[in-house]
C-alpha cells in the first residue's frame, strides 16, 4: 500500500487521481473500511474559513517621482496606519490596525467598522485605496509627502502572510458573568446564555493530520482563493497538548504560518470582520490537501465531529485572568446541533467560522487537483510534533 | 379572518403628541404589541408594531393611519441581509431574541426568516462581516 507523493502527483498529471473531501471520506471509510479506502483514495482535501487576527499583507508600492523613503516614515491606507519599518517602498498592513480617529472602546462596546482587514479586502476587490504618507527626506529620497491612490494591479508585490492560522482545535467561549461580554469569540450572553466556537471540525486541516505527518513547511495550499504555501509552524504552535484516543488534540494545539500572492486571491475568501467591543480582523479561507500515503493517514482523515472535543472556557473571568479552569468538554457534533450542556444547563451555540465556506474550499481544492492544476508538494521540513518540546509560553512579568 | 402583521409606522413631527395608536384599539378593535419605539432628533416618531385583529378591521385601521398622515410600511421591507457579505458563520443565531436565524442542518447555511424578525437591530453590530442592515 504505502504511496509516495511523487506517485500521487503522477496520477494527478494523468487525471487519474481519486480526490475526496474530508467530509466525503468519512462515509467512504465507514462503508469500505480503512484498508480499501486507503488504497482507492489518493488525496483528501480539507478547508476552513474563520477570522484570524494574526494576518497581514506586505506591499511593495513602487517608487514615486521624486522618490520618497516610506521606511521609517508614516503611512496610512484609507486612514488606517501601516507598519513602515522596512525599505523605502515596502509596507505591511495588519488586519487589526485601526484609523487613529476610531473611538475604539471609548464608546463601549466599540463598533470597529473599518480596519486593516477591510483595507486588505478592498485591495483584493480591486478598489482604489487612498495612500497618505510623510517621510523625513534624504539625499536619495528627497520627497517628504505624498497623497495618491493605489490599486492592487499597479503595485509590485502584494503578499498575504498569516503568522498564525488554521488553529488545530480551539476553545468554546461562554460567559458566566451577569452582563453581556464582547470578545474575539463574538458577543457572549450573560449567565451561560450562549457559547461560541470557531473551527470547521471534521473539515479542518490540522484536525485531519493530527501529528503533522503530511502537512509541513513548503506544503502547497489553497489560500484566499489562490495558491499559497505553509511557511513555518504558526505562532503559538502547541503540539504537546492533551489528545484523545484518536490522537486528535482536545485543546488549542498546532497552528500554521501561511503565505501567498494577494494578487491571486478572491473577495469571497478574504473578508474584513468587525467584532463588537473587540476590534477589526479578517477571515481567510485556507484549504490543505492531505496525500493518503498510508492507512494510518486515511484513518486520521476519517475523523468525524462526534470524535473531536473542545474545551468550554469562561471568557468573563477564567480567560482574561489566565486561569486554566475549563467548564467541561463538548464534541463538535454537539456544538453543531446548536445546544450543549454546561454545568447542567442547556446552552445555545453559534459558530464564528463558516462551515459552508469550508465545504466550498475543500470542494474547490478537490476540483483543482482533479483537473491537474494543483500538484502536491513534499514538505521541506516537518512541523514540530508532539515530542518536540515546543510549547505555548505565557508572558511572565519581571521587574525592570 | 383574524390576521397579524408586523408594520413600521413613521409619525411626522406634528403627530408625535397625538394619541393615534390608542385609536387603533378603541375604534378598530386591533391589538398591538410594540416591538420598537424611538423618536429621532428631529422629533419624528418611529414605532414597530405587531398588529392583530380581523382583516376588515386591520384594513380600516391602516387606512385611518394613512389618512392622518402616518406612513405605514411592512416590517419585512426594512431588514436586509447582504447575501454577498454574509459568510454563513452563525454568529447571529444566539444573538437574535426571536430565532429569526436558523441553520439548515444538511448544508449549514444560515437562513434568515423575515417573518420572525422584530427589527430589534441586535444582529447588526454583532454580525462580524456586517451583513445585516435595518433601513427605516
Amino acid at each position: 500500500m504505502p504511496k509516495t507523493i511523487a506517485e500521487i502527483n503522477e496520477r494527478i498529471r494523468k487525471g487519474q487521481a481519486v480526490v475526496v473531501t474530508a467530509e466525503e471520506v468519512i462515509d467512504i471509510a465507514e462503508k469500505e473500511g480503512v484498508e480499501k479506502a486507503a488504497q482507492e483514495i489518493d488525496v483528501v482535501t480539507t478547508g476552513t474559513f474563520g477570522p484570524m487576527c494574526s494576518s497581514g499583507a506586505f506591499l511593495n508600492l513602487g517608487h514615486s517621482k521624486p522618490r520618497i523613503k516610506l521606511g521609517g516614515g508614516s503611512v496610512y491606507l484609507n486612514d488606517v496606519p501601516v507598519y513602515t519599518g522596512f525599505a523605502a517602498a515596502d509596507i505591511c498592513i495588519g488586519a487589526t490596525a485601526l484609523p487613529n480617529n476610531d473611538p475604539r472602546n471609548r464608546i463601549y462596546p466599540g463598533e470597529f467598522n473599518y480596519g486593516g482587514g477591510h483595507v486588505i479586502e478592498e485591495l483584493v476587490a480591486g478598489k482604489d485605496i487612498r495612500l497618505i504618507a510623510t517621510a523625513y527626506g534624504t539625499d536619495c529620497y528627497p520627497r517628504k509627502k505624498i497623497e495618491t491612490l493605489i490599486n492592487l494591479k499597479d503595485i509590485n508585490e502584494a503578499v498575504l502572510f498569516n503568522p498564525r492560522n488554521a488553529y488545530q482545535n480551539y476553545n468554546v467561549a461562554a460567559n458566566l458573568s451577569d452582563r453581556p461580554i464582547y470578545t474575539y469569540m463574538g458577543v457572549l450572553k450573560p449567565n451561560l446564555g450562549s457559547a461560541n466556537y470557531c473551527s470547521a471540525g471534521q473539515l479542518s486541516p490540522l484536525l485531519n493530520d493530527p501529528y503533522y505527518k503530511t502537512i509541513g513547511i513548503g506544503t502547497r495550499i489553497f489560500l484566499g482563493g489562490g495558491v499559497g504555501y505553509v511557511a513555518w509552524q504558526g505562532t503559538q504552535h502547541n503540539p504537546g497538548v492533551l489528545r484523545g484516543d484518536n490522537e486528535v488534540p482536545r485543546r488549542p494545539a498546532g497552528t500554521l504560518a501561511v503565505i501567498g500572492d494577494l494578487k491571486q486571491m478572491k473577495l469571497e475568501w478574504l473578508r474584513g470582520m468587525s467584532f463588537l467591543g473587540y476590534g477589526c480582523t479578517i477571515a481567510v479561507g485556507i484549504g490543505v490537501p492531505i496525500p493518503i500515503l498510508s492507512e494510518e493517514i486515511l484513518a486520521y482523515c476519517s475523523v468525524r465531529d462526534a470524535d473531536i472535543f473542545a474545551p468550554v472556557v469562561d471568557y468573563s473571568e477564567a480567560y482574561p485572568q489566565r486561569e486554566p479552569d475549563i467548564l467541561g468538554e463538548v464534541s463538535y457534533a454537539e456544538l453543531k446541533i446548536g445546544r450543549i450542556m454546561v454545568r447542567g444547563r442547556e446552552v445555545p451555540t453559534a459558530s464564528l467560522s463558516s462551515y459552508p465556506k469550508a465545504v466550498e474550499i475543500a470542494k474547490t481544492l478537490k476540483e483543482w487537483i482533479k483537473r491537474g492544476d494543483f500538484l502536491l508538494t513534499e514538505p521541506v521540513a516537518p512541523l514540530p510534533g508532539a515530542e518536540s518540546g515546543v510549547t505555548f509560553k505565557s508572558l511572565e512579568e519581571r521587574l525592570i | 379572518m383574524a390576521i397579524s402583521k408586523r408594520v413600521v409606522l413613521h409619525f411626522p413631527r406634528h403627530l408625535v403628541g397625538q394619541t393615534i395608536t390608542y385609536r387603533l384599539v378603541k375604534d378598530f378593535d386591533l391589538e398591538f404589541n410594540i416591538l420598537k419605539a424611538s423618536v429621532t432628533p428631529k422629533e419624528e416618531g418611529l414605532l414597530v408594531l405587531e398588529l392583530s385583529g380581523e382583516q376588515e378591521d386591520y384594513e380600516k385601521g391602516v387606512r385611518y393611519l394613512a389618512e392622518v398622515g402616518v406612513r405605514v410600511q411592512p416590517l419585512s421591507q426594512n431588514v436586509i441581509r447582504d447575501e454577498v457579505r454574509c459568510t454563513h458563520c452563525g454568529a447571529c443565531i444566539t444573538i437574535c431574541p426571536t430565532g429569526a436565524f436558523e441553520v439548515e442542518p444538511s448544508t449549514r447555511w444560515v437562513n434568515f426568516l423575515h417573518a420572525k424578525c422584530i427589527a430589534c437591530g441586535l444582529c447588526i453590530k454583532a454580525c462580524p462581516p456586517r451583513a445585516m442592515e435595518v433601513r427605516f
